[in-house]
């Protein structure tokens, strides 16, 4: 348990404290409830990637091409990637609480397991998704 | 909400009235988890689209985007979105700004951010389907 150290108030007698974040030990439910906010504070900026591809097939030839340019560099990739990832983990984890809002999956084993089925989920499905996209462009560039 | 309120700190008639901190008692709430239904779907369309779309030419990407279902399904997509990220941005802007001057600008820039990144999506799918 860690210590308390409360700023003295002006009458010397310590502030009442609540325990906060800091307090507990971290565990996975809680890790990936900050996960599923952080995921979607990502998609929130990413979906500019999807209306900068949108409005630039729209523009023309040119514009595309600079998209699939920026889209092939290293960052790009990488970006791309870490955005594939966000959407899927988020995505599973909206399926997580949604199946948490029927009041199913809240004892103790049961959610362990949902959160972990999440984490691994995601990952797996974006190795497909990106092994799938690479074979329909038919192999790395 | 079941049985006594323990350390209850609102007025009872901020807790009659039923808002929270937006203002809009339990509407955001629920569309949040309207739209993330939406949104599961729309997102499994959305990569089976762009995996297809993946090493074509402009001239496909343009000619498929703009197809009837496709175009539907992008913009189904994107104003679900924006509407799902401007509620969840609301939440995140509510949950950790205090400063009331910072949090008002804050929530306003969320609004122009969501209205603009999919009005501009919504407009390139439309510039797409009807070609002009």
């Amino acid at each position: 348990m860690a210590e308390l150290k409360a700023e003295p108030t002006a009458g010397g007698r310590p502030r009442p404290i609540s325990p906060h974040l800091q307090i507990y030990r971290p565990m996975l439910t809680m890790v990936m409830s900050i996960v599923h906010r952080i995921t979607g504070a990502a998609l929130y900026f990413g979906t500019l990637l999807l209306a900068w591809w949108l409005v630039s097939a729209a523009s023309g030839p040119t514009a595309y091409a600079n998209v699939e340019w920026f889209m092939g560099t290293l960052i790009g990739r990488v970006v791309l990637f870490g955005y594939t990832w966000s959407l899927l983990h988020h995505m599973l984890g909206g399926i997580r609480h949604l199946i948490w809002d029927t009041l199913h999956g809240l004892e103790p084993a049961d959610r362990e397991m949902l959160t972990i089925a999440n984490l691994v989920g995601s990952i797996a499905l974006t190795v497909v998704v990106w092994v799938v996209g690479y074979l329909a462009m038919g192999g790395p560039r | 909400m079941i049985g006594q309120r323990p350390n209850e700190m609102r007025t009872a008639a901020r807790r009659v009235r039923g808002m929270g901190a937006a203002r809009s008692g339990t509407t955001h709430f629920w569309h949040q988890r309207v739209t993330s239904v939406a949104g599961v779907l729309l997102t499994v369309a959305l990569i089976v689209i762009v995996v297809a779309l993946l090493g074509r030419s402009h001239a496909a990407v343009v000619q498929i985007l703009g197809s009837p279902l496709v175009a539907i399904i992008m913009l189904l997509f994107i104003l679900n979105s924006a509407y799902h990220m401007w509620i969840g941005m609301q939440e995140i802007i509510l949950d950790y700004l205090h400063d009331d001057k910072f949090k008002f600008l804050s929530l306003l820039a969320n609004t122009f951010f969501c209205v603009a990144v999919g009005l501009a999506s919504a407009f390139a799918i439309l510039k797409l389907s009807f070609g002009v």
